[in-house]
């Protein structure tokens, strides 16, 4: 099917634009509305992201077959669909998260809510780029509004450090990446990711492009995304910007971009270079196993000491992009299968053991082990969602964690890499260790003082079971696992 | 049905107890009683009116679970895990009666979890799909973390997240084994996890899983993910620290069923599935020709040492399990007839023995509230029906002709002898000294003159004897007339020697 002009592109473009209509429309909401009526403004945006829900279901169902809009520039197809829904459902999580904690500054409210709707904008385009040119803007466009919601708590000092070492690490992996980028377009003379496929292979059979050069220039792409997966060696910004952000944002950082992060590296690599004749030219899947294996290696062993939870949870969801990462090495349909599967997996059980931290925190007021002791006494079903939240992190049965890893290794182990499955396992192992710390606290150790109970209203256990319920049963029911294989079956392949 | 049944009505017992209120303690109590007499009830049915002269299994249920891996949820009987439900059903309601008072916070939740583990139990023992199979063994892991976590004693802590971290490490190396397992057993999209597939599959001239490389590597994965469990030397240094820590009625858990988790992992998947890994571990030439056998003989003889050289009681019988877990690994390694019905005899009886020297530590613990054996003395005089039941388990345990523990011990040694001789000769220390620590500490507890302390040191309550009577019995009848259970499973060895005879 031939590329949509921009024109006809617009129909198909609605979600988008209604992200960007409704993000308008709350900066207009917060001018109008009191400071003590700020709420209005996280409705409005829930409001938005409703329709832009229906939006993206209608856009696709309205559709037959994958297509491109704006001449190439982007692809509708199951694939960005899914990571629509996904990125949609942890920005919703993320608005109640923000509505329920005492964190945030009232009046800055509105321009905090319009920014997350902006930087849903950039990575629904992340996830459906298709051009390099596009690729860089989308991912720009989310790191820039990254910074600013980082950097939010603007009485913090440690948020204010977290977002200017966010923006000084990411102005240089996305220098690194644009070079890249460049030297890609340079060799195949065009920036769309087909072309570039095309263009590449017979270059390299011809012997006018050295494999290494090509070598090179995906090593540097890799910087700029695994600066958004907080891949080793570019995840040194992110315990630091964890641990600054605002709790919600740091759950929506963990989850919605990484998740983004995976659908543009997903997209860049099985797209532009997941021809076999390229991959027996250019051994990238060596390289990203090795990345793969450092990345969940550092992040367990980082997150051992911590004895913030924030910060645990941080060099955690590090690990878990290892993990993911995984799924990546040599990219077949089984392994893009898994790495969907875990991020929706990661979604409910990451987003959920980040709302106990934001629940412990507005009652206790730390995010510190110690302000989890005798959680079990105090707040027994919240104790035990943590719990459900951190064993299924580790990965062990019968929760959905253990499923997605169980895919994974299986797709790494299918292609041979015996070691990776064996690191990856191994990590699994350490990983117990401080996921049990928490654990030990909430039900081995009392708490210090004669403290009341805690009381937590009907609407945030409601909450609370959004996430557990999934992260219980996801692992079960079938069709999850065929989910994942439609996206993968409709990948752009040329 | 009937299978399912016994397995998920402990799991529907975890629901209703989460939602009876927490201060009705005795009602929960009541409660969970009833949802482990219930998978009692049917286990006795199951046992009853199990056919004893096939091996086939027997209560098949396939359902089909996730399909786009060929994943069923698929169980079943046959003798070995019929005898092993039984062990597992008994013990859960005398475990819930032995914790009816001595258990003083969270009785809610300790029961709650209780029944988890339990339906991890039952399931993993009726498992046929390699998948369901590793599900429920990773289920036990859980509630047991918290049941020593939070009710353990002192050191619970430690003890816990060692258990934990040995156990998960023991089964990622499964894991990785038995998704290679499952990717080599066919093409694309003809793949199972179907244990009488894949053991069918094994034994096939040209398959890629009849491949002696294949089976020593994959082998060598679920072994140690069940060496853990047993525990085989060297995995076995949590088993004290667990058993110290936990409390009675999970260290009886302990000891009576996950251990044998296992030993019956051992025979259902390393033994049937891969009979030529076995036979390049077991067949006598060489080194690694012994080392299964040689594992075997390390862990009775440094059990029984190590047991020799305790003076907290509990940690005494913790060692002696090590001991008595080795004469199934020796009788196993022996895979003839005699040394295989010895070790799940062994299995089978060591769970009953056990569990019955960890009731009874506990009587005493409760009592006194310390351990140390040479901290009594003269008990004999004022506790004489707890002597008498102590005398009991500590004879059946050393292995006293007449009583069951000397039936499976006698016949694993008899199975071994016939191809390693040395280390079955060897071995038979462990016996002596077997007798040497439980007669010693016989002596120390109860006879000799009675430490004053304990002038008014209650006897044993009618409570705390409904729990040892049941297992007191079997250990006698078992003693006299073995082939009660020997019967059940004799047609499942003789199919297994066959699968093994094969190759």
């Amino acid at each position: 099917m031939q590329p949509l002009s921009n024109i006809e592109s617009l129909l198909y473009f609605s979600p988008e634009i209604l992200l960007v209509i409704f993000a308008t429309a709350v900066i207009l909401l917060d001018l109008v509305v009191k400071d003590s009526e700020s709420v209005a403004v996280a409705y409005l945006s829930l409001v938005g992201l409703i329709c832009v829900f229906a939006a993206v279901l209608i856009t696709h169902f309205s559709l037959r077959n994958p297509v491109s809009l704006f001449l190439g520039m982007i692809r509708l197809d199951e694939f960005s669909t899914f990571f629509k829904i996904l990125l949609l459902l942890a920005t919703a999580a993320t608005v109640l998260f923000s509505l329920r904690s005492e964190e945030l500054d009232a009046r800055l409210k509105g321009e905090y809510y319009a920014l997350l709707l902006a930087i849903t904008l950039g990575m629904f385009l992340m996830a459906s780029s298709t051009n390099l040119l596009m690729i860089f803007i989308s991912l720009e466009t989310v790191s820039l509004t990254s910074y600013i919601l980082a950097g939010f708590l603007t009485h913090s000092p440690r948020s204010s450090e977290a977002a200017f070492k966010y923006i000084t690490y990411g102005a240089v992996a996305s220098g690194t990446m644009l070079f890249g980028l460049s030297f890609l377009f340079g060799m195949a003379g065009s920036g769309d990711l087909g072309q570039i496929s095309m263009r590449l292979t017979e270059l390299l059979a011809s012997g006018e492009v050295a494999p290494l050069a090509v070598l090179i220039a995906i090593t540097f792409v890799l910087a700029g995304v695994g600066y958004k997966i907080a891949s080793v060696p570019f995840h040194m910004w992110s315990p630091d910007v964890y641990e600054g952000a605002p709790i919600p944002i740091t759950a929506f950082l963990s989850v919605a971009s990484k998740s983004a992060g995976f659908a543009l590296f997903i997209r860049f690599f099985y797209a532009g270079f997941g021809n076999t004749e390229l991959m027996q030219a250019v051994d990238w899947p060596f390289m990203l196993a090795i990345v793969s294996a450092l990345t969940m290696t550092v992040g367990n062993l980082a997150a051992l000491p911590q004895q913030n939870v924030k910060r645990l949870l941080a060099y955690s969801s590090i690990a878990h992009g290892g993990y993911l990462l995984m799924g990546g090495v040599l990219l077949t349909s089984e392994g893009i299968g898994a790495i969907l599967f875990y991020l929706v997996v990661y979604l409910f059980m990451n987003l959920g053991a980040f709302y106990v931290v934001v629940l412990i925190a507005n009652e206790v007021g730390s995010e510190m082990v110690e302000g989890y002791r005798g959680l079990s006494s105090r707040a027994p079903l919240v104790a035990w969602a943590m719990v459900i939240f951190l064993v299924s992190l580790a990965g062990i049965p019968p929760f959905a964690g253990f499923f997605g890893k169980w895919l994974l290794f299986a797709a790494v182990i299918e292609q041979g890499y015996y070691w990776l499955a064996f690191v990856g396992l191994l990590n699994s192992v350490v990983s117990l260790y401080y996921y049990a710390r928490i654990v030990k606290a909430m039900f081995f150790e009392d708490a210090d003082e004669e403290t009341t109970d805690f009381s937590f209203s009907t609407g945030t256990f409601a909450l609370l079971s959004v996430f557990v319920i999934p992260t219980i049963f996801i692992g079960f029911l079938n069709i999850f696992y065929t989910f994942s294989n439609i996206s993968v079956s409709v990948m752009p392949m040329q | 049905m009937l299978l399912s049944l016994m397995i998920f009505v402990p799991l529907l017992g975890m629901v209703v107890v989460l939602l009876l209120p927490r201060e009705s303690e005795e009602l929960v109590k009541r409660v969970t009683l009833l949802f482990t007499l219930i998978p009692l009830v049917l286990a006795v049915a199951l046992f009853i009116s199990y056919n004893r002269s096939t091996a086939g299994t027997q209560y098949v249920v396939s359902i089909p679970w996730i399909q786009a891996f060929n994943i069923q949820y698929h169980i079943g009987i046959d003798g070995l895990s019929v005898t092993l439900l039984l062990l597992t059903a008994l013990l859960g309601p005398i475990c819930v009666i032995a914790s009816w008072r001595n258990i003083e916070k969270g009785i809610k939740a300790y029961m709650a979890l209780f029944l988890l583990l339990e339906t991890g139990m039952l399931g993993f023992f009726a498992a046929l799909d390699l998948f369901l199979f590793y599900v429920f063994f990773e289920l036990t892991l859980l509630p047991m973390y918290f049941l020593i976590g939070v009710w353990g004693g002192p050191r619970r802590e430690y003890a816990a997240i060692k258990f934990f971290l040995y156990t998960l490490f023991g089964s990622v190396l499964m894991l990785v084994a038995m998704i290679a397992v499952y990717l080599n057993s066919g093409e694309p999209g003809l793949r199972t996890f179907d244990i009488p597939t894949l053991i069918t599959l094994a034994s096939t001239e040209g398959h890629a899983l009849n491949n002696l490389n294949f089976q020593i590597w994959v082998f060598l994965g679920f072994f140690i993910g069940f060496a853990v469990k047993v525990p085989i030397f060297p995995f076995h240094t949590w088993l004290p620290d667990a058993h110290v820590e936990a409390p009675t009625a999970i260290s009886v858990i302990l000891a009576g069923i996950l251990l044998k988790m296992g030993t019956y992992g051992l025979v259902r998947v390393n033994m049937a599935m891969f009979p030529q890994g076995l036979d390049h571990f077991t067949n006598g030439i060489g080194f690694w020709g012994n080392s299964l056998a040689l594992l075997g003989f390390i862990n009775i003889v440094y059990g029984s040492f190590c047991a020799l050289a305790q003076t907290d009681f509990k940690k005494l019988v913790a060692y002696s399990s090590i001991g008595h877990m080795g004469f199934v690994i020796l009788g196993l390694a022996a895979r003839n007839s005699e040394g295989i019905t010895g070790a799940i005899l062994q299995m089978f009886n060591h769970g009953v023995i056990s569990a019955m020297l960890f009731l009874l530590v506990g009587v005493l613990y409760d009592r006194a509230h310390h351990r140390e054996i040479n901290g009594f003395g003269g008990l004999g005089s004022k506790m004489p029906v707890y002597t008498g039941i102590t005398t009991l388990a500590f004879m059946a345990s050393l292995g006293l002709p007449g009583l069951s523990g000397f039936v499976g011990e006698a016949l694993s040694l008899l199975g071994a002898y016939d191809k390693f001789k040395l280390l079955t000769i060897l071995s038979t220390i462990g016996i002596v000294v077997g007798a040497a620590y439980f007669l010693w500490t016989l002596q120390r507890v109860f006879l000799g003159n009675l430490n004053p302390k304990y002038e008014a040191l209650p006897e044993i309550n009618g409570r705390e004897i409904l729990t040892l009577v049941p297992l007191g019995i079997l250990t006698i009848v078992l003693g006299v007339w073995p082939n009660f259970a020997i019967d059940m499973f004799r047609e499942s060895v003789t199919n297994l020697i066959d699968v093994l005879n094969a190759i």
